[in-house]
């Protein structure tokens, strides 16, 4: 095999993965077309969620926190065994984030740092990569002290997390408003044919409903900086802030397969460095760095003088005019030690303000099956998944609702979607177990099992129709869907504007029988502040977060 | 400087001026939208009636299609109301997220006996859809209606935004609002209502079932439930109303969830008047007209008979 195939078949790899990984992004969601066979339990057909499970960094992290890999996550080992015999060819060949890094760094630039001498400067190795390793190893210090911050910077719960709440959806607004732009000008053949391409992008691309969601513009704002930095530095993000390449740059540090340079047949033009993704210094007289190094094979591919090799134990000559190669990591003891205090700091740090427990925000109103927030928080790598599965467009980003810590983790928004009572398919989609499986039966109850709850209804009596204006309503109950109905009613006597008397139902809330789903709120037709609301209280997963001294016959609800 | 010079340089300025300054008059507007009219269209897909038929049937009947060929045939056979060629709307109550057997949905098995029946009639086209209250997706493929109609050869339409129409209904409380358009773009509209109980309207059977041709804010519609049904049934005169009473959700309505919520009644009602379909329809929830208030204001309003015997009714037991 020729070097030029070998190139060809990184390329067609990374393509590959990349539409495996939108594909299963696309699919995380309830299909229109989908008809299950047993339709009293709707199961997701693909493991939608496969993709995130093959992050080492997740794994580990969660490792750390929580002491299991949970489930699928065993799927990293996949992605970690074979980086320890070769290095990072996860970065270079597999990464969704980074082969779209690749892509956008590679688009010629007009400013002259980024061609020619300017390039092949700038992809010379840079102090500024150590960053990673600090960025590594102070999220590991948090996960082990408790607290999970690696799906922030984890580039695949980035990349799910940015198609997912941000990129499908602004697809979908753009698409919408591009068909209406071009039917408003009322010419049939435009409307037509504008159409037939909707059509034709919409079983592809776009959702049944259009998705909205809370803080997209701090999401997106992200995902674009990552992006852009690529036209300033090539795979900025890989090579200075990606903890899971620095991660797989730590785990090469035995690799057996590895650049071999034969300073006897180079001419010093510089190609290699030219076309480096890594910036790992594959030229001959710098120190080559494994741990840098993506295995694009391009340094290969570019030599004309074959004066670069990878094989297995490469061997590594030094000489005068070409250093050591190095395995070792470039940090400094100072530094990771820094880091790894900063991490453990971070947990007491953010527990000792208020947004957790003592001061928890009342609209916090976590997914279905959520386990308790202290190892909820050790869980959740804010992937997205959950919320853009949700069919009723109910679960949102949080930004500040579960404090800084938990920023971009789930929260319901009932006034948006409420939690559809017998819909399992955010418990099924989530990697990590922050949601736990609940199956139908441990969702809804039944005589022996109570059902899952997330919260409790209240009616606000000073913006109820039946209870401050005199006029009759109910949505509320009737779309509460616990059976016997959770809102209950009272015929009264109110007196209108008149100052006659009125007879109408006013809804009453009985707490034990409440799950929190939200429906009330979601039909309330005092829409811009529902005169029903759910707060997180009576939530099954805390055992503090209660009203009731007794419910289903038991004292607590564990 | 030259006379040209100073002309060419001054000219274009000139001429940018006048374009920015005459695209602000163009423009210029003391109104701030403009007014859309509504789309004023019938919603009536009756058809005349024959005194020598019944205008109102019932069939009890374990075996639910037995039942529904009984009423169909009593009341003159489909082909009274379905002529060949024609496209037919049919409106399920697929209100909400429950499976069959919670009676919350129209039975499916009704559903899809009366597709193949409209199409045996030589309909070119039969539409299955609703406007449901939970997610669309759920509703249709948990209630069954979905997988029945198709089976049967309807079409089945989930609504999205783009198939809303703004009807002028001229109703008292009703005036201009988003109808989907498979409910007023159709040539014969059967409505197949589910018996249930409802906290304020009392029941919700053939005009309740209406309100699943409505978009917009539909929770607002409470207020004034009432007048907003019978304006409803004033404007929407379905061609036939075929009541499922085969489960009758008598408590917790309209969604259920229990099966102790359920009675099984195994019967069916067909009518072309939708005051008695309600009216005889609410004596499965033990619920006589005078009892409920929209039925009492629709005879008002000469919409139909509550003394369902006076229009010719017959029962097959």
């Amino acid at each position: 095999m020729t070097i030029k195939t070998i190139i060809n078949l990184r390329r067609t790899s990374q393509i590959l993965f990349f539409i495996i990984f939108f594909w299963l992004i696309l699919k995380t969601n309830f299909e229109v077309n989908f008809s299950p066979a047993d339709t009293s339990e709707i199961i997701l057909p693909y493991p939608v969620s496969i993709a995130l499970e093959f992050s080492p960094l997740v794994a580990l992290a969660t490792l750390l926190a929580n002491g299991t890999v949970y489930k699928g996550l065993l799927w990293a080992l996949v992605v970690l065994i074979p980086t320890i015999f070769m290095g990072r060819f996860f970065c270079g060949w597999v990464c969704p984030l980074g082969t779209l890094n690749h892509w956008i760094s590679e688009i010629r630039s007009e400013r002259l740092k980024r061609r020619g001498k300017g390039k092949i400067e700038s992809n010379r190795y840079k102090k500024y990569q150590r960053i990673k390793y600090y960025i590594f190893i102070f999220f590991i210090a948090a996960a082990l002290t408790g607290t999970l911050q690696v799906g922030l910077l984890d580039p695949l719960s980035f990349m799910a997390r940015s198609l997912g709440t941000v990129v499908l959806p602004t697809i979908h607004t753009g698409a919408n408003e591009t068909l209406a732009w071009l039917k408003s000008f009322g010419i049939t053949p435009l409307s037509d044919a504008a159409q037939f391409v909707y059509d034709l992008i919409a079983p592809l691309l776009l959702t049944f409903r259009q998705a909205h969601f809370h803080t997209i513009l701090t999401i997106g704002l992200f995902f674009l900086a990552v992006l852009v930095m690529n036209r300033i530095f090539t795979r900025f993000w890989c090579r200075g802030i990606c903890p899971l390449g620095a991660m797989l740059g730590i785990f090469s540090r035995f690799a057996i397969f590895g650049l071999e340079k034969d300073e006897s047949k180079c001419n010093k033009c510089k190609l290699c460095l030219l076309h480096c993704q890594g910036a790992d210094n594959p030229d001959v007289g710098s120190r080559w760095r494994q741990s840098e190094c993506v295995l694009c094979l391009n340094c290969q591919a570019a030599c004309p003088n074959e004066s670069l090799k990878f094989k297995f134990f490469p061997n590594q000559k030094v000489t005068r005019t070409n250093p050591a190669g190095t395995q070792k990591i470039d940090i400094t003891k100072r530094k990771v030690l820094l880091s790894a205090a900063g991490g453990v700091a971070l947990f007491p740090l953010i527990r000792s303000g208020d947004a957790f427990e003592v001061n928890a925000n009342p609209r916090l109103i976590r997914p279905p099956g959520s386990v308790a927030e202290d190892e909820f928080l050790s869980r959740c790598i804010r992937c997205g998944q959950c919320m853009r599965v949700c069919p009723n467009n109910a679960l949102h980003p949080t930004l500040f609702e579960a404090g800084l810590e938990g920023m971009w983790s789930p929260v319901m928004i009932p006034k948006i979607g409420y939690c559809e009572p017998t819909c399992t398919l955010c418990t099924q989609v989530c990697p990590t177990g922050a949601i736990t499986e609940l199956t139908l039966k441990e969702k809804v109850g039944d005589e022996t099992t109570p059902p899952n709850r997330v919260g409790t209804a209240f009616i606000d009596q000073g913006r109820c129709l039946p209870w401050a204006m005199a006029r009759p309503c109910i949505v509320c109950e009737e779309w509460c869907p616990t059976s016997p109905k959770t809102i209950y009613l009272k015929e009264e006597t109110a007196t209108d504007s008149d100052g006659n008397e009125v007879t109408v139902k006013r809804p009453y809330i009985d707490p034990e029988k409440c799950t929190g789903c939200g429906a009330c709120e979601f039909a309330c037709p005092v829409v811009d502040k529902p005169a029903v609301y759910v707060t997180s209280v009576g939530e099954s997963r805390s055992p503090d977060n209660q009203i009731l001294l007794q419910r289903d016959g038991t004292k607590g609800i564990r | 400087m030259e006379r040209r010079d100073f002309l060419k340089k001054t000219g274009r300025a000139v001429a940018l001026a006048v374009v920015t300054g005459g695209t602000g008059l163009l423009f210029h507007n003391r109104e701030t939208a403009g007014y859309i009219p509504p789309i004023v269209k019938s919603g009536s897909f009756e058809v005349p009636p024959d005194p020598a038929l019944p205008g109102i049937t019932l069939a009890t009947n374990e075996d639910h299609i037995k039942a529904l060929h009984a009423v169909l045939d009593a009341i003159g056979g489909i082909k009274r109301f379905i002529s060949p060629g024609e496209r037919v709307t049919i409106k399920p109550n697929v209100g909400w997220d429950r499976s069959p057997q919670q009676a919350a949905d129209t039975n499916p098995i009704l559903v899809s006996e009366t597709v193949r029946l409209c199409l045996a009639a030589g309909a070119s086209e039969v539409i299955v859809t609703d406007i449901t209250c939970n997610d669309p997706r759920r509703c249709f493929l948990r209630s069954g209606i979905r997988q029945a109609a198709e089976n049967a050869g309807a079409k089945v339409i989930l609504p999205v935004d783009e198939d809303y129409v703004r009807v002028d209904l001229k109703g008292e409380i009703l005036t201009v609002w988003p109808v989907l358009k498979y409910f007023i773009n159709t040539d014969k509209l059967i409505n197949m209502p589910i018996v249930k109980q409802h906290s304020l309207s009392s029941c919700t059977i053939g005009m309740k079932n209406l309100y699943g041709i409505l978009g917009g804010r539909r929770n607002q519609l409470h207020q004034s439930i009432d007048q907003s049904i019978v304006d409803l049934a004033t404007f929407c005169r379905p061609t036939l109303t075929i009541v499922d009473a085969t489960r009758v959700l008598f408590r917790n309505g309209p969604q259920g969830g229990s099966l102790d919520d359920v009675k099984i009644r195994n019967s069916v009602i067909c009518s072309t008047d939708l005051v008695a379909a309600d009216t005889l329809g609410a004596g499965f929830l033990d619920l006589t007209p005078e009892r409920v208030r929209h039925i009492m204001l629709a005879e008002k309003q000469g919409l139909g008979k509550t003394d369902y015997k006076a229009i010719g009714f017959k029962e097959i037991v």
